[in-house]
């Protein structure tokens, strides 16, 4: 995490440049980064600003004094430009803390961009129905509610109803749907998330750290679930520590180092200086 | 913070970029395909569709938030019943017995309890709405949805809870004599622009909430004033006949959104409250109140749609 104020005055990296490896990739572009800057303004930092006082300055004399009082920025990504097309499934690849969940989240339109602009078809989605789900409900009922939540139609979700508890494999010890969920294990808890959460069909699918989750069958069957949700047109953008599910999911591989976009190409040509940087294989 | 990896100069793949014309722009590359700025903010017609698309979500959040409350308790959800009824007793203990406000009241248990459910619709949605978004960040920093859902959910969450306290009232009535009368049909109405205006509400004290969180420390003292400024548990003519306030004050304790609805509903379910005790153009106060909370307040929530759950 870098407390900076400068922006990088070039960028080495072409703004667009890809391999086309698998037949599946098309030259329809999905998602067009465009120079994008993002920065964090966090409250409160700094020696001895947590005071009431220091607040009560902080709020009376906001705009003049934000470096003064306390805030500070955060600037976690730097004029990163890349083209997603429609089939791909680019991996984000990074050390800790180098911009690559922030990055999801502005595709995402989660998160404010401060320069530039990130242009998407449709709606890119996250990853992450968690939220919404509930803990003391049953799992029946998540189901239902996450999938609503997504913006699936009542009749999609109990079409798929069956489809996601089969996939989660609840049921495969006993009637766990039934239970609320706050009597899962975290793992279930996980195989279930991420059931609700593949069951929509996403023009743009964001995935963070999703698929460490499980046991070693249900990673292997949620791969073979993103490999799906490629072929149906859906462009995939995955964050992973795992080189080898990256390596097994991705045809091409953005990596991020603070905030800069420091290689982007063929999974296998990236990981290979990645594996260099970061020092051997994992 | 220092760099501890030394970073070799950056490579790039050997490969030609893939450009669909060369001199092509991001921005016009993104134009000729279609694609749009992620994150802006809908039209308002756009912006409605998508929240009517979101109906049965809307619905399904306020249900589930409902049976979630009190899942882990004993009694289940007996207590959407028992809650507001232990609420109004206390009001009765206090109000009623010991300072005796219950004097000049008649049927003053259906008087007070009427009060205090109707008072406790409005107070709820406001103090839910408040934390619609700064209360569920990682629902809005996840998922897509017009977040006018929020607080809109949480509003029919309370409604739904004024149904359990409206079937306990009803039996409170018959018990005190109520006598049945058509004039109870007046509740539907009421109840509707309530709601709207309690939405309303809600939304402005989201978008508040949103950007200052700190509103909700705030929040539980204005409305306590509100409250006792809408005579919840006294009559407002009987506290205010021996006094010499100007006009103005009268006229603003009238048309007290609360206050009306309030006393609407003690109109339309108790046979002993009459007309002449409701304000002039009684309907017309209701019904404004409810159009100008609920349009201006999705009006202002709207206008911050791409801000929320951000920073």
């Amino acid at each position: 995490m870098a407390d900076t104020d400068t922006i990088p005055t070039s960028n080495i990296l072409s703004t667009t440049s890809t391999i086309p490896t698998t037949s599946t990739t098309s030259t329809i572009p999905t998602v067009v980064a465009d120079g994008v800057d993002i920065v964090y303004r966090v409250n409160g930092t700094g020696a001895g600003r947590g005071s009431a006082t220091a607040a009560l300055n902080r709020i009376l004399r906001r705009k003049k004094t934000e470096q003064a009082a306390g805030v500070r920025k955060v600037h976690a990504v730097r004029n990163v430009s890349f083209t997603a097309y429609r089939g791909e499934a680019i991996g984000l690849i990074g050390t800790n803390g180098s911009g690559k969940s922030t990055l999801l989240k502005a595709v995402a339109g989660l998160l404010p961009v401060e320069n530039g602009r990130i242009f998407t078809d449709g709606q890119p989605s996250l990853l992450g129905v968690n939220a919404a789900l509930m803990n003391d409900l049953t799992g029946e009922r998540n189901v239902h509610l996450g999938g609503l939540a997504m913006g699936m139609s009542r009749e999609q979700v109990k079409e798929r109803y069956q489809d996601i508890v089969d996939f989660s494999g609840i049921n495969e010890k006993g009637d766990f749907i039934t239970l609320p969920m706050r009597t899962y294990s975290s793992g279930m808890a996980a195989r279930l998330r991420f059931s609700i959460a593949a069951a929509k069909d996403h023009d743009v699918l964001l995935i963070d750290e999703a698929l460490a989750t499980g046991d070693r069958t249900f990673q292997k069957r949620s791969e073979a679930r993103i490999r799906e949700l490629r072929k149906h047109a859906g462009t995939v953008f995955l964050v992973s520590h795992n080189n080898k599910s990256i390596r097994d999911t991705c045809d091409r591989v953005l990596w991020l180092e603070r905030g800069e976009l420091r290689m982007d190409g063929a999974t296998d040509d990236v990981l290979k200086e990645y594996e260099k940087f970061t020092g051997g294989k994992k | 913070m220092s760099q501890v990896l030394h970073s070799p100069p950056p490579a790039t793949t050997g490969t030609e970029p893939r450009t669909d014309t060369p001199t092509e722009t991001p921005a016009q590359l993104a134009a000729r395909y279609g694609l749009s700025v992620s994150g802006a903010r809908p039209t308002l017609r756009d912006y409605v569709r998508q929240l009517w698309a979101r109906r049965h979500f809307i619905t399904a959040f306020a249900t589930a938030k409902l049976t979630a409350q009190y899942s882990q308790a004993k009694l289940g959800q007996v207590w959407q019943v028992a809650n507001p009824l232990l609420n109004a007793a206390v009001y009765y203990l206090i109000f009623g017995l010991l300072m005796g406000t219950k004097k000049g009241v008649p049927d003053y248990v259906p008087f007070l309890v009427t009060g205090v459910f109707v008072w406790t619709f409005t107070q709820s949605s406001i103090m839910a709405g408040t934390r619609a978004i700064s209360g569920s960040l990682g629902l809005v920093r996840a998922l897509h949805f017009p977040r006018a859902s929020l607080p809109l959910s949480y509003c029919l969450q309370q409604l739904q809870q004024l149904l359990f306290s409206m079937a306990a009232l009803v039996v409170i009535l018959l018990a005190f004599r109520v006598p049945v009368a058509a004039s109870w049909l007046l509740v539907v109405p009421t109840l509707a622009l309530q709601f709207v205006f309690n939405a309303g509400v809600a939304m402005v004290m989201a978008r508040i909430g949103a950007k200052t969180p700190d509103i909700s420390q705030l929040m539980p003292f204005v409305l306590r004033t509100w409250m006792y400024a809408s005579g919840v548990m006294f009559s407002m003519d009987r506290i205010l006949a021996d006094r010499n306030l100007p006009a103005f004050v009268h006229v603003l304790l009238e048309c007290n959104p609360a206050a009306v609805y309030i006393d609407l509903m003690r109109f339309a379910l108790i046979d002993s409250f009459h007309r002449d005790q409701l304000p002039t153009h009684v309907w017309a106060i209701a019904a404004g109140w409810a159009l100008l909370a609920g349009v201006g307040g999705f009006i202002y929530f709207w206008k911050a749609e791409e801000t929320y759950g951000r920073g």
